[in-house]
């Protein structure tokens, strides 16, 4: 699935300090029946965002109109439990290209990556300033670069750097993905499983 | 140089190694379930490209699947569509496909297993986070999204840094009333529903050695919980007991080929481990969860703990018991509970049906218990029938639903209704798992039987 190219985005972000932000809170295991890859947006964070009978909960974050932009901002652990793709596939379909914790779950990072999310590691002090600068002002804007591998609070200029792999940072600002390398490299996988046993 | 059994199985699969990049990692065995292949065959269409080994790849359905009724047609239209996309996948492609009503139906991580297509040293993922549970037979088994389905269906490899190495020894033996799902749990308990992220875990010790596969493939299931990549158990005599005449393990001089391969799959001695943890045996009783979290539980004797005293920040621990419906420092014992769901990847084993069975024989279903017990595969549904347990569990109440994943993630109508309690063996208890607003205290067969049988939390062994 190619998607957008990321380099540098200059956004206001919607915070969501809550730890153990679990992909069944993302997105509910009965909204996984689709067999195309859309609409998974209007379902992100369905039980935390709707009452039962569809009214929009007043006290979530994304039913608040002061709160928008492409970035979200999660606690720690952010995205643990399901391998669930289609996690990711709702973040990125309501409109956020990036998501700020200060720790992530392996397998929604790795999904992530691969559709085009970035997913920026900060040390959990400045993830704290970052929920601070929201607080203070909702239209705070986050500046993630990709290239330079820095996040910065706008108004305060405050930084950090983050890490990501050369070859996935190559792939997110080129727009390329796995399944374009591999198919690259078929003959030598077929090789390599001639040599393999089982 | 001395190394691990992780490195062993890992290096031998590297296909190549970028630098600053993943490992291109090859993959023996691929399985497919209906909900996250779809998306992943579509988009091999979109490419024009198609499956690279479809011999190596084994379909079943098993996410949306009824648990009662199942020689009729699905009644949602949703669930429905999904099974007929991966029929309609797997045959385009040549791929096996143990659809509703085949013999060998069942949950992805219970047929691989029992068909003999898990097997040691192999690499193997499925779009489906417990595909940790094929790591009892010391193979590297993980879970993958659908765009990492697409990569295997097209090139039978994925692109994966490799994860650190932690090793968790437990010697010393489980106590009385202390099953295999226990031991995840306490470490669990010990470690928080991160504590392992960025791993991928050994387990080692006296407890694991003297397990059965159907315990050491609970205990690598929950390795998934400790935000672990996976978790493995070298094989050994029981692993190669547990295979030898499986459908599809070797046969013959391929059989004797393969031990001696299995046999060298062990961390060598002076391993070093990027993290070691150690508990003992005697520390484990059998376990309960009290939070939305698997994290987020506690020895069956134990009260709940204050938010001062757990991993999870404060406010998300507050949250996490305001959803319960539970308090700090009160006690889970002799809590109402309302569902009680057997079954599962986790526990959806003839050992866990056993267990069950065990408790429940020649007492009654509390009256304000439904329960649902629902067999991992047809097989296991076969054998809980040979084995009369199907006669005990109906003398004490209970029927026996048709296999599937069932109320464990709630695709299908298994669902516990809002606000209700359910002492469930499966895997998560995060909000809304069982069905929106449903609360799930995930424990082990014995707990769920004692449950069962009492219409409230009590500790098993004094049912025992």
């Amino acid at each position: 699935m190619a998607y957008d190219k990321f380099t540098v985005l200059k956004s206001t972000a919607v915070p969501l300090p809550i730890e153990n932000v679990d992909t069944d809170q993302i997105i509910p295991a009965r909204f996984l029946k689709a067999t195309e890859r859309k609409g998974f947006g209007d379902n992100l964070f369905r039980d935390w965002r709707y009452n039962g009978d569809d009214t929009p909960k007043k006290d979530f974050v994304l039913n608040n109109p002061i709160y928008s932009g492409k970035i979200l901002v999660g606690g720690k652990n952010f995205g643990s439990g399901s391998s669930r793709e289609h996690a990711a596939w709702a973040i990125y379909d309501y409109g956020f290209r990036c998501v700020v914790s200060s720790f992530f779950a392996d397998i929604f990072k790795n999904n992530s990556l691969n559709i085009g999310i970035l997913p920026v590691t900060v040390s959990p002090e400045f993830l704290d300033k970052i929920f601070k600068a929201i607080e203070a002002d909702p239209k705070a804007e986050l500046e993630v670069n990709l290239p330079e591998q820095t996040v910065t609070i706008v108004g305060s200029g405050e930084q950090e750097s983050f890490t990501i792999n050369g070859y996935k940072k190559h792939n997110l600002t080129n727009g390329f993905d796995d399944i374009d390398y591999l198919q690259a490299m078929k003959d030598e996988i077929k090789t390599f499983a001639l040599q393999r046993e089982f | 140089m001395p190394t691990t059994l992780f490195d062993k199985v890992w290096d031998s699969h590297v296909v190549r190694k970028i630098e600053d990049g993943p490992d291109v990692l090859f993959i023996d065995r691929h399985f497919i379930h209906e909900v996250t292949s779809p998306v992943a065959f579509l988009g091999l269409q979109t490419r024009g490209i198609g499956v690279m080994f479809p011999e190596k790849t084994f379909a079943t359905a098993d996410h949306n699947t009824p648990t009662i009724n199942q020689h009729l047609p699905v009644a949602d239209p949703l669930s429905a569509n999904q099974l007929k996309a991966l029929e309609t996948n797997a045959a385009k492609y040549g791929i096996s496909h143990w659809g509703l009503g085949n013999p060998k139906n069942g949950i992805v991580h219970v047929v691989g297993p029992e068909n003999g297509i898990t097997l040691p040293g192999m690499t193997i993922v499925c779009g489906d986070s417990h595909t940790s549970t094929h790591g009892a037979f010391g193979a590297i088994a993980f879970g993958i999204g659908t765009s990492e389905v697409e990569m295997v269906l097209s090139s039978q490899c994925i692109m994966q840094p490799k994860p650190k190495r932690l090793r968790i020894t437990i010697n010393g033996k489980l106590g009385k009333g202390v099953l295999p799902k226990d031991v995840p749990l306490y470490i669990l308990s010990q470690i928080s529903a991160s504590g392992a992220t960025g791993y991928f875990i050994e387990f080692a010790g006296e407890v694991f050695e003297s397990m059965t596969m159907e315990g050491r493939m609970t205990v690598c299931n929950l390795s998934i919980e400790m935000g672990a990549r996976g978790g493995m158990i070298a094989p050994d005599e029981t692993t190669f007991a547990y295979l030898k005449g499986r459908e599809k393990a070797p046969k013959g001089e391929a059989w004797e080929k393969a031990i001696s391969y299995w046999k060298t799959l062990k961390t060598d001695a002076d391993a070093k481990f990027d993290l070691e943890l150690s508990y003992n045996a005697a520390d484990i009783e059998p376990q309960i969860t009290y939070g939305t979290n698997p994290g987020l539980g506690t020895g069956i004797t134990h009260n709940i703990p204050a938010a001062t005293d757990v991993k999870d920040g404060a406010a998300s621990y507050k949250k996490s018991l305001e959803y319960m419906g539970f308090h700090e420092n009160e006690p889970i014992i002799g809590k109402k509970v309302d569902y009680v769901f057997l079954g599962s990847c986790t526990n959806g084993r003839i050992e866990d049906f056993r267990a069950f069975a065990s408790i429940v024989k020649g007492r009654h279903k509390a009256d304000n218990i439904t329960a649902w017990l629902v067999p991992g595969s047809h097989i296991v549904e076969s054998q809980i029938k040979e084995e009369g347990i199907l006669d005990i569990l109906n003398q004490a109440g209970f029927e026996l639903r048709q296999p599937g994943c069932s109320a464990c993630l709630a695709m299908n109508d298994d669902k516990v209704p809002a606000g209700k309690y359910a002492v469930s063996t499966s895997n998560r208890n995060f909000e809304g798992r069982q069905g929106p607003n449903s609360r799930t205290l995930l424990a082990s067969p014995f707990v769920a039987a004692a449950a069962a049988v009492t219409g409230v939390v009590t500790d098993p062994r004094e049912l025992l």
